[in-house]
């Protein structure tokens, strides 16, 4: 039997892995990857993540069979897939009721991440790989939104592809390329579908495995944040706070999985528009390219950011620069930055501050949101308590850490709603909230009395 | 059996430890220049479809619209390469209110650049103080916003009629000039027209090419 591998296995497995390290691959991501055995309910929201996933690509699969990328003709056929599509209704509701249930699933993913410190080192790059997902489901949702062709989906799509016309010198023709026409039209339709149903879809897949090998790679943080390989281990080597993934997080999660359907069930079938949040009235009316609803606004995951766009005017601009000049002053004269970065880090500040006042605000708008976004990727870096979880973190930590979230939600809400002055106003200082939160956590995450974290992970058996 | 796994053919074994070859490793460079050039020419038609089609490059004729019905005070809306075009008859109070304005506007002389044909560039931004035609886009994000021509929810108490864009909240007044502090950057797009001989028609998208 030359060229063939010793195996332990015997059987149709046997003859499997002596080709395919399937048992091997099974014991490495299941049956001998050792999770710190304290975890709690924020650890059920990755793998709900991975179900909501999979029912995407399947429901989506199924929608494609009967819908038509068409602007003539796709939101008749969003309708025949509503009425006249045996059970098409239900398929087309998981679909949408999915979405946004993504994206309060990874919304609380992040959350967890964020109390236990899961991004600090060793895991950055499963940090890393998470904010490259949520971004491409950011932009999946995006294009997915255009594709019924009703009044919201035409003209969210005109105002998310105008941000690119923000960017100076090169925009407005950035614009015209995105679309391939000089309104959103049949073209810009047919292109976003493409995006939809295979472009994105196959970077998150890649993504998802990339996160999940890192994860494997540097093992699952926990809420005490206390690293399990390096507590004591039992005499076959293996950590004594580690529990295999399987089969008890198999079974732990799919306890998770049983609650989340209950919830996903009851949405579909009792309030799949979920008062206009999930899905848009606007959007029951076909896309009219020469009338704006009286009232637009995006889905409700992305109206924390929207309300940032909406909040920098020119006179924001002016607090940001004043921002911008304190901070390169500050860095200057207290900051412990080293050689030639002491002096051009302030300099960078100053010319930022400049141009905060000599280009347009409806460019620092879209700054500010992709901003937003874009700083999740450096949170590892930002983040400097000596402890990884919230647990041992001082009092006043959690105190922030609540008025980041209440902040989220109430710009969130805002950004949902008609602007007037008294809400421009709560959107700017909730920007400045979300934005101070991240840029100054070198400073504050450091400062105050931290609890003793423990060596290891505090559990006690039901 | 023992005999055989100890014959060892290595007259082609190479030693893993051996120096890099500076010859082998120019073509390796050169292959790869060469070939990662190619890749890129390749992208090029690629990137390249993503332009506007010849099709939809074509479909910016200009559009005659007959303005002999629209009543002082009233406003029509007319389709131009895809994008609403205002045509609004103002009244004599509205001409005379434009100017009123001009310290609470943004850029009330249309100096910037891009936005203003020439033949617009007065206290109207228009060809007759009566007839104003603009595009019906915010410069801001692309939304179409809407005509209010009385004071309602969320506008000012001093409002002297104007446009409210939905989106964000832009306001213009009735010469299509954008407040100050909007997160709109310019004013309202006017498209090149002429009117007919007689006054009851204009085309929109024409170019200039009877009078001034």
């Amino acid at each position: 039997m030359a060229g063939e591998k010793t195996v332990d296995t015997t059987g149709l497995l046997g003859w499997i892995d002596k080709r395919f390290p399937l048992s091997t691959m099974v014991k490495e991501h299941m049956s001998e990857y050792y999770a710190p055995k304290n975890f709690n309910f924020w650890y059920f929201f990755g793998s709900l993540a991975m179900l909501v996933l999979v029912i995407q690509i399947v429901t989506g699969i199924f929608l494609v069979m009967n819908y038509k990328p068409d602007a003539k003709l796709a939101f008749e056929s969003v309708e025949y897939i509503m009425r006249e599509v045996p059970w098409g209704w239900l398929i087309r509701y998981m679909h949408s009721t999915g979405a946004s249930m993504f994206f309060v699933v990874v919304y609380l993913h992040m959350l967890r991440g964020l109390f236990y410190g899961s991004y600090r080192k060793p895991r950055e790059l499963v940090w890393i790989f998470g904010v490259a997902i949520f971004l491409s489901l950011m932009g999946e949702a995006f294009f997915g939104y255009l594709l019924p062709w009703g009044q919201m989906s035409y003209w969210g799509a005109q105002v998310i592809v105008n941000l690119f016309s923000a960017i100076p010198f090169i925009g407005p023709d950035l614009a015209i390329w995105i679309r391939g026409d000089y309104v959103v039209s049949d073209a810009t339709l047919n292109r976003f579908f493409a995006f939809h149903v295979i472009a994105i879809p196959l970077v998150i897949l890649g993504l998802v495995v990339a996160h999940i090998i890192a994860l494997h790679e540097v093992g699952s943080n926990n809420p005490d944040g206390v690293e399990i390989k390096q507590g004591p281990k039992d005499r076959y080597g293996r950590p004594v706070d580690g529990i295999p993934f399987h089969p008890y997080y198999t079974v732990h999660d799919i306890m998770g999985v049983a609650g989340f359907l209950i919830v996903f069930a009851a949405i579909i079938f009792f309030a799949p528009e979920m008062g206009g949040y999930f899905l848009e009235y606007n959007n029951f009316i076909p896309a009219d390219p020469l009338k704006t609803p009286p009232h637009i606004a995006p889905v409700w995951y992305f109206t924390p950011f929207y309300s940032m766009l909406r909040a920098t005017t020119a006179d924001f601009t002016l607090v940001l620069a004043g921002a911008a000049v304190l901070a390169a002053i500050a860095l200057f004269f207290k900051g412990n930055l080293k050689g030639i970065w002491r002096v051009a880090v302030p300099v960078i500040l100053l010319l930022v501050a400049v141009l905060l006042r000599t280009i347009d605000a409806k460019f620092w708008g879209v700054v500010a949101m992709g901003g937003a976004v874009v700083i999740l990727f450096f949170l590892p870096w930002l983040d400097h308590s000596p402890v990884k979880s919230i647990r041992y973190r001082p009092g006043w930590h959690k105190f922030l850490y609540a008025i980041f979230i209440i902040n989220f939600l109430v710009l969130g809400f805002l950004g949902t709603q008609a602007p007037n002055p008294t809400y421009n106003l709560m959107s700017q200082i909730g920007t400045l909230i979300y934005l101070g939160f991240f840029l100054l956590m070198p400073v504050w995450s450091r400062l105050g009395t931290f609890k003793q974290v423990p060596d290891r992970v505090t559990f006690h058996a039901h | 059996m023992s005999d055989i796994t100890t014959q060892l053919d290595d007259s082609g074994a190479v030693d893993p430890n051996l120096p890099p070859d500076p010859s082998r490793r120019m073509w390796v460079t050169t292959a790869c220049a060469v070939g990662g050039a190619a890749g890129v020419a390749t992208a090029v038609p690629f990137v390249s479809s993503f332009a506007p089609s010849a099709k939809a490059r074509a479909a910016g004729a200009p559009v005659e619209a007959d303005i002999s019905g629209l009543a002082p005070g009233q406003m029509m809306t007319v389709e131009w390469r895809g994008k609403p075009v205002w045509i609004l008859h103002r009244t004599e109070q509205q001409i005379k209110d434009l100017p009123t304005l001009d310290s609470k506007l943004a850029d009330p002389e249309s100096e910037r650049p891009g936005f203003t044909p020439d033949f617009a560039k007065n206290e109207y931004r228009s060809r007759k103080p009566e007839i104003f035609v603009c595009v019906g886009i915010c410069t801001h994000l692309g939304c179409s916003p809407t005509a209010e021509f009385s004071a309602a929810g969320g506008l000012p108490a001093d409002w002297k009629g104007g446009f409210l864009c939905p989106c964000h909240g832009s306001t213009f007044d009735l010469a299509g000039r954008v407040f100050m502090n909007k997160p709109a950057p310019d004013n309202l797009e006017v498209p090149p027209y002429v009117f007919s001989e007689d006054g009851t028609r204009v085309t929109i998208g024409a170019e200039d090419n009877k009078k001034a």
